[in-house]
């Protein structure tokens, strides 16, 4: 096994392992600090793969800005009534199934795919290692893919105005 | 020395869409300057730039240009939807102003989501990127989202909305699933080299069909074919009525044309596969929607359902995948903008202070009270049935002969017998009007901007129904979809 191997399995049963406590603490703050160990590791296995760019938006998006709301959204509500609830209503039985049958349906099409190599191999870019990889993420964004990238201004823009629109108080003059 | 960024081509080619976001701009910054008795100048804005942005696109309708490396075609299949999309715009924006005063909402930020999902639904037409695509379908989307709760105080209108962005983000999220692995297995975002890609694989390979239904359920989610349609009743009845007639007709023509990029480009090597699976769909899609239809006693509900059976016709279209189908999906389009439009309209019309006027039963005694009106809903509805001498004949003609030309006997056969279930509810409405008593001495109030919405619908109506030849002339432009 070499160096790189072992690291990777070291990542990956870390982000597993906390991924498991995610869903099994009482604690929605603990749960919480767990989904931050599950993502830094995976933004870890991303730097494995020579996918730096990948990394730091993990870090910066998820563990920076996703998680601190989720964290604001834990504090805002109460959280000695939410530990004392029931977690699980009767609907786990379904859902086990559900889960249960795409586990399967998943399992066949990734063991049949393996055998008829059915995914091409990686190609392009992402063997080009002579560019750095967010230097290549930026060509790509404004050559290949500048206009859904100015669509997307638009996109936020609306989100913008809707969260407006939806918190504005209704004002005495509008009536 | 942005050679290597973008040509001027590029923004000919996009030059509709800029300025439709420089007017949705405009409206947001002029509207700040607006007093309350003077928000309908709003209305002017946007259809100033709706106008503009019809008359760039007349000019560029035969550029037929490739623009952004191939993400965008402007071929003659995206103009002509667009041109639909930008004259159902412009009806909408003529029913409103009159609505969103009465519900004391009258703001200019409506206008500008109403361009920005008309950005959207362009985009979604001339896309032939994924990324570009999908990109454009949550614009348009989002927007929905917002105007569809646009009734703040409106308890209802925050329900639907609600409803309507949660399975929208979870329809999207298998969307964007079906999407990553057609990556996946194509190695381009470009659906003419994913057609290619995926016709060098082997028959039934199982991940080419995980990709196919993951991408279809979200595709038929977003028009609302079943078993996805349970978001739509709601979604319809609780929005603002002249938002129902928007989403009930563009964005729906939007996702259809979507999925006609999907099935004819991308997934064509998979036609096989495809096309049972669509008619499985097609038939439960036109038979629940007709069949709950006849129980509803809401206008908004009714016609909602009736939108799903109408998409379930559409269907037939994608089936027979023929010349025939394909311009009998674009000429029905353009007909169903008109008569569900017009029909909605009426509904909006009977808002009137302290009455929602959306049951049946409200629109009792109409031709006693408004002869005129009730005989406009009566033409309406005839269309909604497909009766000759109305438009909704020659769309259902095409899309019933396209089935029959392909063999498809079956499935003929229960699309004349939904068509005959549909007349039953279609005729409630209009003996209610016709027969009952008046339930109020109110008058109906006709804005100008209903009555121009109104005489347009009525006239291209009765138009397409009787001289239909300029109008299949104009829809066979979709047919550059096959080349």
């Amino acid at each position: 096994m070499t160096f790189d191997q072992i690291l990777f399995y070291c990542l990956a049963a870390i982000a597993i392992i906390s991924a498991l406590m995610v869903i099994t603490r009482r604690n929605p703050v603990h749960s919480a600090m767990f989904l931050i160990t599950t993502l830094f590791s995976v933004a870890g296995i991303y730097l494995q793969l020579h996918a730096e760019f990948l990394a730091a938006v993990q870090v910066i998006v998820y563990v920076g800005g996703i998680m601190v709301l989720f964290l604001f959204v834990i504090m805002l509500v109460n959280l000695e009534v939410v530990s004392t609830e029931r977690r699980f209503n009767k609907q786990w039985i379904i859902a086990l199934i559900a889960s249960a049958v795409l586990l399967v349906e998943f399992g066949y099409v990734i063991v049949r795919g393996g055998k008829s190599s059915l995914l091409p191999p990686v190609t392009g870019p992402a063997q080009d290692l002579t560019r750095k990889n967010s230097e290549q993420i930026g060509l790509m964004l404004y050559q290949n893919y500048m206009l859904p990238f100015e669509i997307a201004s638009l996109l936020l823009l609306v989100a913008i105005i809707g969260a407006v629109i939806l918190a504005k108080r209704r004002l005495a003059s509008d009536k | 020395m942005f050679n290597q960024f973008f040509q001027v081509s590029d923004i000919v080619a996009i030059y509709p869409q800029l300025l439709l976001a420089l007017f949705g701009l405009g409206v947001l910054i002029v509207d700040l300057f607006l007093d309350r008795p003077w928000k309908v100048l709003n209305a002017f804005t946007a259809l100033l730039g709706i106008g503009y942005a019809t008359y760039a696109l007349f000019q560029i309708r035969r550029f037929n240009v490739s623009a952004y490396n191939g993400a965008i075609v402007n071929d003659s299949f995206a103009v002509y939807f667009q041109f639909v999309f930008l004259i159902a715009t412009a009806l909408v924006i003529f029913i409103s102003a009159r609505y969103l005063s009465i519900e004391g909402e009258h703001r200019g930020d409506y206008y500008a989501l109403i361009l920005f999902s008309l950005i959207g639904m362009n985009f979604m037409v001339m896309g032939m990127d994924i990324i570009t695509l999908y990109i454009a379908l949550e614009l348009m989307a989002v927007s929905e989202y917002i105007l569809v709760g646009y009734l703040r105080t409106n308890r209802q209108s925050n329900e639907a909305s609600l409803k309507f962005f949660l399975l929208g983000a979870f329809s999207s999220g298998i969307l964007l699933y079906g999407i990553s692995l057609l990556y996946g297995i194509s190695g381009s975002t470009d659906l003419r080299v994913i057609g290619q890609k995926l016709a060098e694989r082997p028959a039934n390979d199982p991940v080419t069909l995980v990709a196919l239904v993951t991408l279809a359920a979200g595709l038929l989610f977003k028009v609302a074919g079943v078993p996805f349609h349970q978001w739509l009743p709601d979604a319809y009845e609780g929005a603002p009525s002249p938002i129902t007639a928007f989403i009930s007709v563009a964005p729906k023509a939007a996702a259809f044309a979507l999925t006609l990029r999907f099935l004819f480009i991308a997934l064509k090597p998979l036609q096989v596969n495809w096309v049972p699976m669509l008619s499985v769909i097609c038939v439960l899609t036109m038979t629940v929607g007709n069949i709950t239809a006849i129980s509803q006693s809401n206008i908004k509900r009714l016609l909602a359902y009736s939108s799903i059976a109408h998409a379930g016709y559409l269907m037939l279209g994608m089936i027979a995948g023929n010349d025939y189908g394909i311009t009998g999906i674009a000429i029905y389009f353009l007909v169903y903008m008109f008569m569900n439009i017009g029909a909605w309209t009426l509904v909006v019309a009977m808002r009137r202070k302290d009455l929602i006027g959306d049951q049946i039963q409200d629109m009792s005694g109409m031709f006693q009270k408004n002869p005129a009106a009730a005989v406009l809903m009566l033409i309406f509805m005839l269309s909604l049935a497909g009766i000759p001498p109305t438009a909704g004949f020659i769309g259902k003609y095409y899309l019933f002969a396209s089935v029959i030309q392909t063999k498809h006997y079956v499935l003929a056969v229960i699309a004349v017998l939904n068509a005959a279930i549909s007349l039953y509810y279609y005729f409630r409405v209009v003996v209610v009007m016709f027969m009952n008593d008046k339930v109020d001495e109110e008058k109906m109030v006709l804005s100008p901007g209903v009555l121009t919405t109104l005489a347009v619908t009525l006239a291209f109506t009765l138009i397409i129904g009787i001289y239909p030849d300029p109008f299949i002339r104009f829809a066979q432009n979709s047919l550059s979809l096959f080349q």
